[in-house]
């Protein structure tokens, strides 16, 4: 057997080159067939419609469900996506590791790009479709360890065109105490509806804090412990955020209501990594991994009652159609 | 082909004229399997924060902190991947379970889906199986070239694998722009590039014959007398003290960035600028190494890095700095990763040679790691031009103690 392999071996690793080519392309045909598929399934019936990134399909389009649970597949290609009184905001991939955040108007029309620093997260746009935000994870800029990470969040306000890179240089007080770590990290923006009052998430060390800013003054002052990734409700009286469960367990979505700093968990919820969104004043909607699959959106009550409904497998990025 | 190979697997120096000739056909397979091995790494690199961030829907620190572990897993992988290798006197056998294992592993990664735990888990077994092949690939290579000719036959070698590094991140961008953002095929790609790479390992590399040196056994305790050996010793030291002395890419990138007030997407470019000076250089450096001697060459190469750091206090700034920076930073690459293997592969003896090159590249990978922890150290409570300030300060140092240390030992 072994002389055999020594005197045919190049033949044979001919053969097995072809057979791995073979294999490869094979297996990329089909799933490519099976994804188109994929892409027309319906999901279900969202009242007020619902937007998302559809990645089954593999193409990552940005597709809509409505009150019928009909899916229409758009025409625009993102990462993340989130859309408010006509304005979209779209982050994607541009070149190899680089990537960019594209605003385009009601009518389709791109108005303005912004190239990030690093992997898209979360993407907001205020209610008024002014204030667009961002949270990218930036690789390499975390030195404890090699691979090590940080985020960063932008803010860009299409009133006057100001581009706020980064908010690690606002002045923020931390329980009340001006701040002066070097090592933290801000993510999860959601500005309300005055386009100056906005809501985020500081980490440094363990903790995470959920902060209150304001962006005309460029400062920040913690409100809440244990919060992540805000979203502010369509009413303006409530957050939802994640938490964690323990040190180390699952996140977990809840909704503090601002006026009398109750917090009521959303059962079935556990798991979630995703900035939560309104889609009414009433529902949330969110990704969430089953079990060795794909994302899948869905919707809970805003009140905690009752379990999650699905309404849409291989998705991500939810959002209001509006 | 076949021809060639059985050839120039003895280690008669080459007869000069005709370009088969220049490097043993055995350095271009393996430079070969090197190519094919790194677009399958890089492909999964480059889309692993995609994957982790949109497939899995995870944030991106749930992986973050483990990746520095594996560094240290690895390293004392490298050294028994060496000893074994030398053990059964079969490099190629032990190359090819490293190469294999990694290969594996990009089937795995579908499996494990949204565990943490899991993908750390995959990762460091991919980590692992690079750390049991380097040492006797390296030593394969330098077993059959010619003493004279090792400089140019390592900068071949990692040409090829840069060129390797280079085209991974494109294929996955071309993939996820017009093919699929699927998860399968992305990894199926990326598994029979390794699968190709080690095809060719097993087919077309041969593993040259060495015999047994009478009286000489290979055991632990004889590859790590190797550190007796007054060059051996002292070389291991020096690239020790140098690595202690080199900060991490990622920070020189991000700094260069802030110094030269370029946009952050450029962050992203970077790695490209200093892997297309490497590619570029690393051939005529090695061949220029042969020449004028691998350590000065090597030392050198760390001259080069401190000017990167003097550059990066910003005297200049702009575009103009980014590329000045970049090109001197892959000089350096070119100047020292392949050179420091061609210059062990001198101080060891053929029957020791894969545990000896591991023994040195293990101090220099440990003593990066060591100084990429300490930069982020202090990182957490100082600011950028006092990081850089500290970085020139202990190359100064290290090169000062490296010159006195090694002057009159090692001129080739």
């Amino acid at each position: 057997m072994k002389d055999w392999f020594v005197r045919h071996r190049i033949v044979v690793g001919v053969a097995a080159m072809v057979v791995v080519i073979a294999v490869a392309v094979g297996y990329v045909v089909v799933t490519v067939k099976d994804q188109n598929e994929a892409a027309s399934q319906p999901g279900a019936p969202v009242a007020d419609g619902l937007l998302f990134v559809d990645n089954d399909g593999g193409q990552n389009l940005v597709s809509t469900l409505d009150s019928t649970g009909k899916r229409t597949p758009g025409s625009i290609k993102c990462l993340r996506v989130y859309k408010a009184a006509g304005t979209t905001v779209c982050l994607r991939m541009t070149l190899p590791n680089a990537y960019e955040a594209a605003v385009f108007d009601s009518s389709g029309a791109e108005v303005r790009t912004v190239p990030l620093p690093g992997t898209p997260s979360r993407a907001r746009v205020s209610a008024s479709g002014k204030v667009v935000s961002w949270t990218v994870f930036v690789t390499g800029d975390s030195y404890l360890s090699p691979g090590g990470f940080s985020t960063r969040t932008g803010v860009l306000d299409l009133r006057t065109g100001t581009l706020i890179e980064s908010l690690e240089n606002f002045t923020t007080t931390v329980d009340g105490v001006p701040d002066k770590r070097a090592n933290e990290n801000y993510w999860g923006v959601t500005v309300a509806s005055d386009d100056n009052t906005f809501y985020a998430t500081l980490g440094s060390g363990s903790k995470t804090w959920l902060v209150k800013g304001n962006l005309r003054a460029r400062t920040m002052a913690t409100v809440h412990e244990s919060a992540e990734c805000p979203s502010l409700s369509p009413d303006q009286t409530r957050i939802a955020y994640k938490k964690r469960g323990g040190r180390l367990g699952t996140w977990q979505l809840y909704v503090l209501d601002l006026a009398s700093g109750k917090e009521t968990e959303l059962p079935g919820s556990d798991g979630v990594d995703d900035q939560a969104a309104w889609l009414n004043n009433a529902k949330l909607a969110y990704a969430k991994v089953q079990t060795g699959g794909a994302p899948t959106i869905y919707e809970s009550a805003a009140d905690g009652s009752g379990q999650p409904r699905e309404l849409v497998a291989g998705a991500s990025s939810p959002g209001p159609v509006s | 082909m076949y021809v060639a190979s059985t050839r120039q697997t003895k280690t008669t120096p080459a007869e000069g004229g005709s370009w088969r000739s220049r490097v043993p056909t055995t350095v271009l397979l393996l430079g070969t399997v090197s190519l094919l091995t790194d677009i399958s790494s890089e492909m999964v690199t480059a889309f692993l924060p995609v994957y982790v961030i949109f497939n899995l829907q995870m944030s991106y620190l749930q992986l973050g902190l483990l990746d520095g572990i594996y560094t240290g897993a690895t390293a004392i992988l490298r050294l028994v991947g060496g000893h074994v290798s030398d053990r059964v006197r079969r490099h190629k056998a032990v190359a090819v379970a490293g190469y294999g294992l990694s290969a594996v592993m990009k089937l795995v990664f579908p499996s494990v889906g949204a565990s943490s735990v899991g993908l750390g888990g995959v990762l460091a077994v991919d980590r692992a199986g690079k750390g049991l092949r380097t040492g006797p690939r390296d030593a394969l290579i330098s077993l059959v070239t010619p003493k004279e000719k090792l400089g140019e036959a390592f900068g071949v070698h990692r040409t090829m694998d840069t060129v390797g590094a280079l085209l991974g991140p494109l294929a996955t961008f071309v993939m996820l722009t017009w093919l699929t953002t699927r998860p399968g095929p992305i990894f199926m790609i990326s598994f029979c590039f390794a699968a190709l790479g080690v095809i060719v390992l097993i087919s077309f590399v041969r593993q040259p014959r060495l015999e047994r040196v009478p009286g000489k056994p290979v055991t632990m305790g004889a590859t790590l007398a190797l550190l007796r050996n007054r060059g051996m010793r002292r070389t291991t030291i020096a690239a020790g003290l140098l690595g202690l002395a080199t900060i991490s890419d990622a920070f020189v990138f991000v700094v260069l960035q802030k110094v030269s007030g370029v946009a952050p997407t450029w962050l992203a470019l970077m790695p490209v600028g200093t892997a297309l000076t490497f590619l570029l250089a690393a051939t005529p450096l090695g061949k220029l190494a042969d020449k004028i001697g691998r350590w000065r060459m090597f030392f050198a190469g760390h001259v080069v890095l401190f000017v990167v750091y003097l550059l990066l206090l910003g005297p200049f700034s702009g575009v103009i700095l980014v590329i000045v920076a970049l090109a001197l930073h892959g000089l350096f690459y070119a100047a020292t990763d392949g050179v420091l293997m061609a210059h062990g592969s001198t101080l060891v003896p053929d029957h020791l040679r894969a545990g000896g090159l591991s023994i040195v590249q293990t101090g220099q990978a440990l003593a990066r790691f060591a100084s990429s922890v300490f930069f982020g150290l202090f990182l957490q409570s100082l600011a950028f031009s006092s990081a850089v300030l500290i970085a020139i300060g202990a190359l100064a140092a290290a090169l000062v103690g490296v010159y006195l240390l090694i002057r009159p030992e090692v001129s080739r």
